[in-house]
C-alpha cells in the first residue's frame, strides 16, 4: 500500500454518526475528512464516499429524500459513475436509495417500534473491498438502530439482486439461519444491505462501525473497515 | 393558483402506520372500518404558471421529490 485510504465523510443537518464512522476508517488506516453538504466537489484524491447515520433533515418527507438531493450527492453521484466507492449506513443506507444510487426503499419497521439492540447477520456475499475481509456465510454481530429498516423493492429487482449476488447482508439468528423470526423489521428476504451493479457501492441498515472495538461491545464490523482501508 | 397533492402508498405495499390507526379506530369502538390507509398531504400555490405547464410543473415536483415511486403514488386534486 503507497498512500492510506482518503475518505469523504458527507455531513448533512441532523447526521449524527459522522465521528463513529471517522473513527472506525482512521483506526483501520484511512485518512478522512468531513465533508459539508454545501460542498460541490469532493476533495481531491476521494478514494470512498460515506454517508454516515443519523436523521438528515429531521426524516421529513421521507428519510433521506430531502438529504439525496443535497448539492453535494450530485459529486457523490459522478464519482460512484467512476466506480468509486460509495458506503451509506443506515440513515445513509436511505439516502443512497432515494438518491437513485441503489434500488429500493426503506419503509417503516414492520412492527412500527425503533430497534436498537445488536443483531446477526450472515455475510453473503464476498465482494471486493467492503466485504473481503469476511469469509463468505460468515455470522457477524452488528448493532441495530433505526425506524425505517424494511428493505422494499418492486419483485423484478429483488429477483435481479438475487440473481446478481448483491445482497451482501442479511438478518440470521446465531447459529447464522435466515429465518422469518431473525427478520426483526419485514425486510424482503431478510435484505440488511445491498450492493450496486459495479460491487462499488454499498448500503446497510446495521451498524458496523459501533462494532470496532472490544470495549464497547465487539470487533464484528473492523473487517469491513479494514478491507475498505487496504482499498487504495 | 393553488392545487393539492396526495401522495399514499400503492396498494401492494404494506402500509403498517396504517393498520395500526385501524386498530386504534376499533379500540375507540368505532365499528365499520374496513381498512385504513395513511398518506401525505402537499397543498401548493403556483405563481405564474397555469394549464398545461402547472400540470407539467406538478408531476415533476411528484416525481422528483414529493412521492418515491417505488412504493408510493401521487393524484393532484384541482378546486
Amino acid at each position: 500500500m503507497t498512500k492510506p485510504l482518503h475518505a469523504a465523510v458527507l455531513l448533512f443537518p441532523g447526521s449524527n454518526r459522522e465521528g463513529d464512522v471517522a473513527r472506525a476508517l482512521r483506526q483501520a488506516g484511512a485518512q478522512v475528512e468531513i465533508i459539508w453538504h454545501h460542498a460541490e466537489r469532493l476533495p481531491e484524491g476521494t478514494d470512498l464516499v460515506v454517508l454516515p447515520g443519523g436523521f438528515s433533515y429531521g426524516d421529513y418527507l421521507r428519510c433521506g429524500a430531502i438529504a439525496a438531493r443535497a448539492r453535494v450527492m450530485d459529486a457523490a453521484r459522478e464519482h460512484a459513475a467512476k466506480g468509486g466507492l460509495v458506503l451509506g449506513i443506515c440513515n445513509g443506507f436511505q439516502i443512497l436509495c432515494e438518491a437513485g444510487l441503489l434500488p429500493g426503499v426503506l419503509m417503516r419497521n414492520k412492527g412500527l417500534k425503533f430497534i436498537g439492540r445488536m443483531q446477526t447477520l450472515r455475510v453473503e456475499t464476498v465482494a471486493p473491498f467492503f466485504t473481503r475481509r469476511y469469509k463468505p456465510g460468515q455470522v457477524v454481530t452488528y448493532a441495530l438502530a433505526h425506524g425505517e429498516g424494511a428493505y422494499v423493492a418492486e419483485e423484478a429487482v429483488i429477483y435481479e439482486l438475487e440473481q446478481d449476488g448483491r445482497v451482501a447482508f442479511r438478518y440470521c439468528d446465531a447459529a447464522g439461519a435466515v429465518t422469518e423470526a431473525a427478520n426483526p423489521n419485514g425486510s424482503i428476504n431478510n435484505i440488511a444491505g445491498v450492493y450496486g451493479a459495479g460491487f462499488n457501492v454499498l448500503g446497510l441498515m446495521p451498524h458496523p462501525e459501533n462494532l470496532v472495538d472490544a470495549l464497547t461491545g465487539g470487533v464484528d464490523g473492523r473487517p469491513l473497515f479494514e478491507g475498505l482501508a487496504a482499498a487504495a | 393558483m393553488k392545487r393539492r397533492i396526495v401522495v399514499t402508498l400503492k396498494q401492494s405495499v404494506l402500509d403498517p402506520q396504517g393498520k395500526a390507526i385501524e386498530g386504534a379506530l376499533k379500540s375507540l369502538g368505532l365499528e365499520g372500518f374496513a381498512s385504513v390507509r395513511q398518506g401525505k398531504v402537499f397543498d401548493v400555490e403556483l405563481d405564474g404558471v397555469e394549464g398545461a405547464a402547472a400540470d407539467e410543473l406538478l408531476k415533476q415536483a411528484c416525481e422528483k421529490l414529493l412521492a418515491n415511486t417505488v412504493v408510493e403514488s401521487y393524484s393532484v386534486e384541482h378546486d
